[in-house]
């Protein structure tokens, strides 16, 4: 009875989304205020049966409704309790009643925050978000409904894929996916904008903290993912270039393109329509990448089980949704937007370049990820495009993006000249190549010329940023502490560049400088590597909750001092039968040691992966490091300022659309 | 005129994934159509003692079906493959992959031998130089010995009928 | 037969007591082993096709690794190692797509890209030097009333 509760709420939500998205679109091209009035209800009343219909489904994990197909095919009795709630999004139908509930939220939350806004535009950001709420209702209640019931009903379930029984899982998806689905709300926007046919850069200021949130959970997702990737796989892997992967990581790229191409058009009425193309693809690359994982188009390992008829579905929808939006833009965008004056050397060039060069660094992605089917339906014959080639291309491209960004974020606005530059940024360069040195005579070993090169680039972004924040802080009576008064969007920036040369400097360095041991080891042997010793003192096995597991015990040593003891284990999850490996991991500031079992050999002796991985804790760290900075500047009080916050008032009172 | 050049990347990437939809990415061709059947120099299944090669069994346009009785899959095509044989105009050649001897013989003696020759190949040797990659694949050789077609998977009467009988009938296989 | 091949897969890991997977293996010279290790990475598997020969459990990955170490040993080098099973399995099998005709624009567009974006950034930004255009009357008394609107408390 309840499972077909959650199904009425979800076809519900779809009529709510029909008016949603046509009401209030209708009333604010025509001017009817009762219409548009309509928008934030509507959006309010989807939230909470959308949320109602997910406590639902979560209440049939919890009670181990097996009768609910999408429950027996994911969880089992034996399963403990916080997977049985993860598995609510572990699969295709469950984790798009997630995806549908994080829009409603977003949109519940542009209700909430749309004072700065004039109604009439509000009311079309509501609008175009309900359209694409309505895409996705009818997708789930077309082809993926998570409540279909399974007759008769099974005594136990399938079981959550093992993969996904850790706590990283738990929280990866739904924080990537607040991510992807938040770069609706600037799709939105730059729809509404379109529509209007005219943006301003109070409506710039407005949006800018919307994609500055919605990329920082894609940060912080994307990097959850590594970390996990990382701990959960076995040999010391972060990062794949699967197509799946690369799915998050270009809405990543763009989103960050997005963000710095708004502080342009926010400050200085600039780049108007290349922010808005930004925001438009931001989007259309997170549908893509929903497309990529659901439809079986290409082999992942992140792909969902599901077949080619759902495919069609969403092909269709990002047809039409993005189709329909760059229509819009081709038709719309010739005769709006005008603005902004600038010499050829100045802050806002300098941001248009590094804005343009994250394109290219997306393009690049994309045309690695889809040459293999591109040939194939060309009939060109079968490739394979994989690390090799985007560790190659793809850091060529970022090279001079990095040098760029030491540049720019040293300008001045609007003019600056080139004197100016070469002679202020003699310093910080001076400074990176010294830094550089440093480091790489304290990583010792085999000197190579790319990581120092990546190295140094680094360096680079490190020493701009600092010297940029002692340039900002200069001639002020008491230096240091000013740090605290100056302006958040500008530390937040500072945060984030230094995070983001923290993660270039991890993946140089672990790229390089890791050190792989694969080995036959018997209780009692042990192996050198990196300077330190990993002792196989011996196996034991214990059975889990639904699992059995093999764990092997190894001492780590440092010139014969003890450090700690790692725990490798080979799980086998009796459900699906499946194997799964543990690593035992000591982790470090400047290095990780990583040991992974095997396979047993003859003997009593096991094939044993060993890895020292140093500064590979930077990356995540950097991802980290980011999002503070980007949560840093969202909340710069320029935003909310008394003069924005009368403009707003001003606005309002006059009813003149801006 | 530049704001629909975005319009044209997107149609292009679209028409691109709806023939995407269509293929199948795990699917790999084989490098060796066209190509001469690799040298070989294994037992016969049936007789330890005795080595086949190329030679034996250039001369007629036929099937090298891969087959092991570990694999499920092979049960699928297997009764296709009796009947086939059983009709007599085309031989089908066995390649036992990486299998135990005792297994592959009790396997065949359970579900029955449609095979003419059955080569033995314990370590795969064989199937690496045909590019094997999942069992069970069958090729169609022609009489010169030259590799025409390759399945991967089981066969079906579908594929039986509409691939590789006109293909045997091209050959001069079939009367 | 997708099925049957990830199904493969599952078995393949699984394979406890098959000694075949995943054996360490012995090189004299240090460049050997680190020519093995690279090999391994570019080389894609057929059965776990989201995995290197690298990291892959399957029966296939581990006879196609002892392949690549035999080869190393016997003295052929790289290029003639990825033939060998280019030969076999075609293009599929390198994770690093081969520079030819049809993979011109893989290799190639990127940096093509990367100078067209430059091009186009710096022609744009001469052109914009100029001074916005004038308000029209109209305009100019919308901001006269809305700068009178201001002064109010």
């Amino acid at each position: 009875m309840i499972p077909e509760l959650g199904h009425f709420m979800l076809s519900l939500a779809l009529s709510v989304a029909c008016v949603q998205a046509v009401v209030p679109l209708i009333g604010a091209i025509r001017g009817h205020s009762n219409w548009i009035a309509l928008a934030t209800p509507t959006a309010r009343i989807q939230f909470f049966l959308l949320l109602a219909a997910f406590i639902i489904l979560t209440h049939a994990f919890l009670t181990n409704d097996f009768s609910v197909a999408y429950v027996a095919q994911n969880s089992n009795t034996a399963l403990p309790l916080a997977y049985r709630l993860s598995a609510v999004w572990g699969a295709h139908e469950g984790s798009l009643l997630l995806w549908v509930l994080i829009l409603s939220g977003w949109t519940y939350a542009v209700t909430i925050f749309d004072e700065g806004l004039p109604p009439r535009f509000s009311a079309l950001v509501i609008s175009v978000l309900g359209a694409v709420s309505i895409g996705f209702l009818s997708f789930m209640l077309f082809t993926s409904n998570p409540f279909n019931r399974l007759i008769p009903a099974v005594a136990d379930g399938g079981d959550l894929n093992p993969l996904l029984q850790d706590p990283g899982l738990i929280i990866h998806p739904p924080i990537l996916y607040l991510g992807y689905v938040g770069s609706s709300v600037a799709f939105a926007f730059a729809i509404a904008a379109l529509i209007q046919g005219r943006i301003t850069a109070q409506a710039a200021r407005w949006i800018r903290p919307w994609a500055i949130a919605t990329w920082i959970f894609l940060t912080l997702g994307i990097a959850l993912g590594s970390w996990w990737a990382y701990y959960e796989l076995g040999w010391g892997g972060w990062w794949f270039w699967d197509p799946v992967e690369n799915a998050s990581f270009m809405p990543w790229l763009l989103g960050t393109a997005l963000i710095h191409s708004l502080a342009v058009t926010e400050k200085r009425g600039a780049f108007k329509n290349w922010t808005v193309l930004l925001a438009l693809a931001t989007f259309a690359l997170s549908l893509l990448g929903t497309f990529l994982v659901r439809s079986g188009v290409l082999t992942s390992v992140h792909a969902f089980a599901t077949d080619p008829g759902r495919g069609i579905f969403i092909l269709a929808l990002l047809g039409t949704v993005i189709g329909g939006s760059l229509i819009l833009y081709a038709w719309r965008g010739p005769s709006t937007f005008a603005g902004g004056n600038y010499e050829p050397i100045s802050r806002e060039v300098f941001l248009l370049l590094n804005s343009s060069l994250l394109a290219v660094a997306t393009a690049t992605v994309l045309l690695g990820t889809l040459y293999p089917l591109a040939l194939e339906a060309l009939g060109l014959g079968k490739i394979s495009v994989g690390p090799p080639y985007f560790n190659v291309v793809f850091s060529a491209v970022m090279l001079p993006l990095i040098a760029i960004l030491g540049i720019g974020q040293f300008s001045r606005w609007k003019s600056d000249s080139p004197q100016r530059l070469v002679q202020r940024l003699a310093y910080p360069f001076s400074a990176a190549v010294a830094a550089t040195a440093i480091m790489m005579i304290m990583l010792g070993g085999q000197k190579v010329i790319a990581a120092g090169v990546g190295i140094g680039f680094a360096m680079w972004v490190i020493a701009t940023t600092l010297f940029g924040i002692r340039e900002r802080c200069h001639g002020r009576r008491h230096p240091w502490f000013i740090i605290f008064n100056l302006p958040r969007a500008f530390v937040g920036q500072c945060i984030a560049h230094i995070g983001f040369a923290c993660t270039i400097i991890g993946v140089v360095v672990t790229s390089f400088y890791s050190i792989d041991e694969h080995q036959r080891l018997a209780p009692g042997d042990s192996a050198e590597i990196g300077g330190y010793e990993f002792l196989f003192v011996g196996l034991r096995t214990y059975t889990g909750p639904n699992y059995q597991s093999t764990e092997g015990n190894f001492e780590l040593r440092r010139d014969g001092r003890f450090i700690t003891t790692l725990k490798p284990e080979k799980r086998l999850y009796h459900v699906r039968n499946m194997p799964m490996t543990e690593a035992g991991i000591a982790p470090g500031f400047t290095r990780d040691l990583y040991v992974s079992l095997g396979e047993p050999l003859e003997g009593n002796a096991w094939s044993v992966r060993m890895h020292f991985k140093p500064f590979v804790r930077w990356i995540w760290l950097g991802a980290l490091l980011m999002a503070c900075g980007g949560f840093i500047a969202m909340f710069d009080t320029r935003l909310r300022s008394p003069k924005a916050v009368r403009t707003v008032a001003i606005i309002k009172a006059s009813n003149v659309d801006p | 005129m530049r704001y629909v050049i975005p319009l044209g990347v997107f149609i292009v990437l679209v028409t691109l994934l709806a023939i995407g939809l269509r293929l199948d990415p795990s699917y790999v061709p084989s490098p060796l159509i066209d190509k001469p059947m690799p040298s070989f120099e294994l037992p016969d299944l049936a007789n330890e003692a005795e080595l086949l090669t190329n030679s034996d069994i250039i001369g007629k346009p036929h099937l090298l079906n891969v087959w092991a009785s570990w694999c499920a899959a092979c049960r699928t095509e297997h009764p296709l493959l009796m009947t086939l044989a059983q009709s007599g105009e085309t031989p089908i050649l066995g390649l036992n992959y990486k299998d135990a001897r005792d297994d592959a013989l009790a396997w065949l003696e359970r579900h029955g031998d449609p095979y003419a020759r059955t080569v033995f190949d314990h370590a795969g040797k064989l199937g690496l130089d045909l590019g094997v990659y999942g069992v069970p694949e069958t090729f169609l050789i022609d009489s010169e010995g030259v590799i025409r077609y390759k399945q991967i998977g089981p066969i079906t009467s579908d594929i039986l009928e509409s691939i590789i009988e006109p293909m045997l009938e091209g050959l001069g296989g079939k009367k | 037969m997708k099925k049957a091949l990830q199904t493969f897969c599952l078995f393949a890991a699984l394979s406890f007591a098959c000694s075949a997977a995943d054996t360490p293996v012995n090189f004299t010279s240090s460049i050997e082993r680190e020519r093995y290790e690279t090999l391994l990475e570019e080389l894609r598997c057929l059965v776990c096709q989201n995995q290197s020969l690298s990291d892959s459990h399957a029966d296939l990955a581990q006879d196609l690794r002892d392949q690549v170490y035999t080869m190393i040993i016997e003295g052929k080098d790289n290029v003639q190692i990825a033939q060998f099973m280019v030969e076999r399995y075609g293009d599929f099998v390198l994770y690093k797509p081969p520079v030819k005709s049809a993979t011109w624009f893989l290799w190639f567009g990127p940096s093509i890209l990367l100078v067209v974006a430059f091009a186009i950034v710096v022609i744009f930004a001469r052109r914009h030097t100029r001074d916005p255009r004038p308000l029209s009357k109209e305009e100019q008394n919308r901001v006269q009333t809305l700068l009178s609107q201001d002064r109010e408390p």
